[in-house]
């Protein structure tokens, strides 16, 4: 437990001081390669959380795909030098997230939580360790039969926002 | 603590991309705010799927069958698809984006102003 504490500590100070870096730094490169780690780092809470699948596409998907596709607009649109700069909502801009977030803590902090340590008996811990034994099977299950439809929309999705980036950008 | 502090963490990463949308005047810089604020709430889903029971489990413990188990990894499910929608979102926003340089020669959000006159 002390290990898992341990890790647990390092990834969410990289993670949030690399999360600041991503809003904070003038230059929007090096803003981009943050963001890479910031991804990285919540794959690492995956891991922690025994979702190893979805860590795994989260490595492919966000510190791959997506950190690629925005170190390509930054390229592309080629003002890295004038960088990020701020605008005049300073106030308001940090003001509301301040208090989203501490009324976010207040209530993480003072729910009731129905938690999986809480269950009655020997067979909860069984459930629950044989739930998070296997995930990757467990979610090829739910997600051809239980949630096919959702599955097949998104694929629809997808397409049409491949459809829709391409009709943007071509050259007319 | 364990489940409080998964879900402290991806507030405070929430709300910093928030910080990040509200305050910056970079286009491309909003969007990776958007998806700091996306992987936030994948966070958040994955982290309650893994410590919280629903009232189906809890009322049957017993009970060990396969809709049991899914039933605890549905917020990983959830967590797929903010993926796939995030995949979808950040393909269309930087289109925007470029076609914006395009006519503008700037990504600059101020000068997004064609409607303010």
């Amino acid at each position: 437990m002390l290990f898992q504490d341990f890790i647990f500590w390092a990834l969410a100070v990289g993670g949030v001081a690399a999360a600041l870096g991503v809003v904070l730094l003038r230059d929007i490169f090096r803003a981009a390669l943050l963001l890479i780690v910031v991804f990285l780092t919540i794959a690492g809470h995956f891991f922690l959380l025994a979702a190893e699948f979805v860590g795994v596409v989260q490595v492919l998907i966000y510190a791959g795909a997506i950190s690629i596709l925005v170190i390509f607009a930054i390229m592309l649109t080629q003002n890295v030098q004038q960088g990020n700069l701020p605008n005049r909502l300073q106030i308001p801009a940090v003001l509301l997230p301040a208090l989203l977030l501490s009324a976010l803590i207040l209530v993480f902090v003072d729910t009731d939580w129905r938690l999986t340590e809480a269950l009655p008996n020997a067979v909860g811990v069984d459930i629950v360790n044989l739930a998070f034994e296997n995930t990757t099977f467990t979610l090829s299950k739910l997600l051809l039969e239980n949630y096919a439809l959702a599955f097949g929309a998104a694929g629809a999705l997808l397409l049409a926002s491949i459809i829709g980036a391409l009709s943007l950008v071509r050259d007319r | 603590m364990d489940l409080e502090r998964f879900l402290i963490l991806s507030a405070v990463i929430f709300c910093i991309g928030l910080y990040g949308t509200m305050a910056r005047r970079n286009l491309i810089t909003i969007l990776m705010s958007l998806e700091l604020m996306f992987t936030a709430v994948t966070l958040a889903a994955v982290a309650m799927s893994r410590y919280v029971v629903s009232k189906q489990v809890l009322a049957d413990t017993a009970d060990t069958s396969e809709a049991a188990l899914q039933t605890l990894l549905t917020g990983q499910v959830f967590a797929l698809f903010i993926i796939v929608v995030a995949a979808a979102e950040i393909a269309l926003g930087l289109g925007i984006v470029i076609a914006f340089y395009r006519s503008r020669e700037t990504v600059d959000m101020s000068q997004a102003n064609i409607m303010s006159r």
